[in-house]
């Protein structure tokens, strides 16, 4: 266990230390969320007038909710380019090498991702209280969105690290990216689920993310619903995402 | 002159070449902008019920947003190329035979438009297919291409002159956030009149992508506006004579130093 979490500490104190030293990698992981955030919530408010749409805490609310998931979710995707990147460059087989618990470097990872979200999601709430977004949920309800988001950040953490582990090139960037942007996107990101219509409906009543952003929409107005949903889904998630990595990294290790 | 002519249609020839046997260059650019169509098509064709919206259609409204992006990319993909010609010191070789310097920035940018016409052809084609009618018709069609000539020089130009200058794929490559930037900020989602937002609606009307947006819209939805199509070609004639007037200057002085 010891040399587990010392593994983990040297791996997440070296991404961490790449991430707030280096602007390459910290500017597009804050200024995505909040561009995403500013163009939705200053060009699309005028959505909220649609006939139907009852989302009492505002537009600005709605779509927070939605930039603060993607955040978490893309933390993890932005942490498995980094593991891409360190089997391109070489350093992957010298730390597998070096590492006398390979399972610290998974946690090492996922540590890091995790702060990575937190300074995000910290500068995109300061952003959005600035906005003056209105919240109508308690601290209780609070603590579940956040809560939901960090498991959601895991889960894309554990899922991009199993294929970075099992590709191992940089150019498995899109293989990482495209399905968590595609389930994200296929959500019910501009109106709320019963506003959709054709197609889009029925992609977006499938989809296991849009129980993630009801659930979270619902805290932040103070009326949780689907919560008991949406934790059972990132839980499944991630326990599926976490079989994925380990499996993963034996793919690796075993390639030498 | 036809020295010149035949050495820019072997560079520009050598541009398309170079990307076609990419193929995450040539689908990327072909179905990324399709996906988000759909996405945001889908998902935000209730905002079609809002007074003064234009059109019954969000997918027609938001059909010119693939040709806007997709210039954005040819003009990524196909500059970050030119910039490893730089980096791989392609340019300096080039730079000891006749090829003029004019005639290389010609050749390059006639590729890369080249590519975005293709694309084009591939969105029209999409759209119609998925039951979009253009308001002005074949004719239409004929300038939507036109137009989408002088988005992507106007792309390619600024494009060209970021390779040229820093010389560097990273840097070219770093510019696709700053080009979305200026995408999102605009009227892609919303008629500028119904956008709420008085800060947004006041950066979406400075921003020239909102013109070249709205003038490939309004041969889709309304017809001919010569207005809309005015704005667009003087926003894309704008951004192609800056781009061009830097990426000449940025060669010059990258030849000096060679």
């Amino acid at each position: 266990m010891r040399d587990t979490v010392a593994v983990a500490r040297g791996v997440s104190w070296r991404v961490l230390h790449a991430f707030f030293t280096n602007p390459a990698f910290l500017l597009p992981s804050l200024a995505f969320p909040l561009f995403f955030f500013t163009a939705f919530v200053g060009g699309l408010s005028r959505v909220s007038q649609i006939p139907g749409f009852d989302f009492p805490t505002g537009y600005t609310a709605f779509q927070f909710v939605f930039v603060l998931l993607q955040s978490a979710a893309f933390a993890g995707v932005f942490t498995g380019f980094g593991i891409a990147r360190d089997f391109d460059s070489g350093f992957m087989r010298r730390l597998m090498l070096a590492a006398p618990k390979r399972s610290g470097i998974l946690l090492g990872y996922a540590f890091s991702a995790l702060i990575r979200w937190l300074t995000v999601a910290a500068v995109v709430t300061v952003v959005a209280l600035l906005a003056r977004m209105k919240i109508d949920g308690n601290g209780v309800d609070l603590f579940g969105l956040y809560t939901l988001a960090l498991l959601l950040n895991l889960a894309g953490t554990l899922w991009a690290t199993g294929v970075a582990m099992r590709l191992r090139t940089q150019q498995a960037a899109p293989v990482m990216q495209m399905p968590v942007f595609l389930l994200l996107f296929f959500a019910p990101v501009y109106v709320p689920l019963g506003l959709l219509q054709g197609w889009i409906h029925g992609v977006a009543s499938v989809n296991p993310i849009t129980p993630l952003l009801e659930a979270g929409r619902g805290f932040i107005s103070g009326q949780p619903e689907l919560a008991l949903a949406a934790f059972a889904i990132t839980v499944g998630l991630i326990a599926g995402f976490g079989l994925w990595a380990v499996r993963g990294l034996r793919s690796a290790e075993a390639a030498g | 002159m036809s020295d010149a002519l035949i050495q820019a249609a072997t560079l520009g020839r050598r541009a398309v070449v170079r990307t076609a046997r990419q193929p995450a260059n040539v689908i990327f650019p072909l179905i990324f902008p399709m996906l988000l169509l759909a996405v945001n098509a889908g998902g935000l064709r209730s905002a079609t019920r809002l007074p003064g919206f234009p059109t019954d259609s969000f997918l027609a409204f938001a059909l010119a947003i693939p040709f806007v992006q997709g210039a954005l990319l040819a003009t990524i993909n196909a500059n970050v190329e030119f910039a490893r010609d730089i980096q791989t010191g392609f340019l300096n070789r080039l730079a000891l035979t006749p090829v003029r310097g004019i005639v290389l920035l010609v050749g390059q940018l006639g590729g890369l438009i080249t590519i975005a016409v293709a694309q084009a052809v591939f969105y029209l084609a999409v759209a119609v297919a998925f039951g979009v009618r253009l308001e002005a018709g074949v004719g239409g069609a004929a300038m939507i291409l036109l137009l989408e000539v002088a988005i992507a020089l106007g792309f390619a130009a600024l494009g060209s002159w970021a390779a040229l200058r820093t010389g560097s794929t990273e840097a070219v490559q770093g510019l696709f956030p700053v080009f979305f930037v200026f995408l999102f900020l605009s009227s892609m989602n919303m008629p500028r009149n119904l956008i709420q937002t008085d800060w947004f609606r006041w950066v979406a009307t400075i921003n020239p992508v909102s013109y070249l947006i709205e003038a490939v819209r309004s041969l889709v939805i309304e017809g001919w506006n010569w207005e809309a199509l005015g704005l667009g070609f003087a926003a894309a004639g704008g951004l192609s004579l800056v781009g061009f007037a830097l990426a000449t200057h940025a060669l010059w002085r990258r030849l000096e130093r060679t």
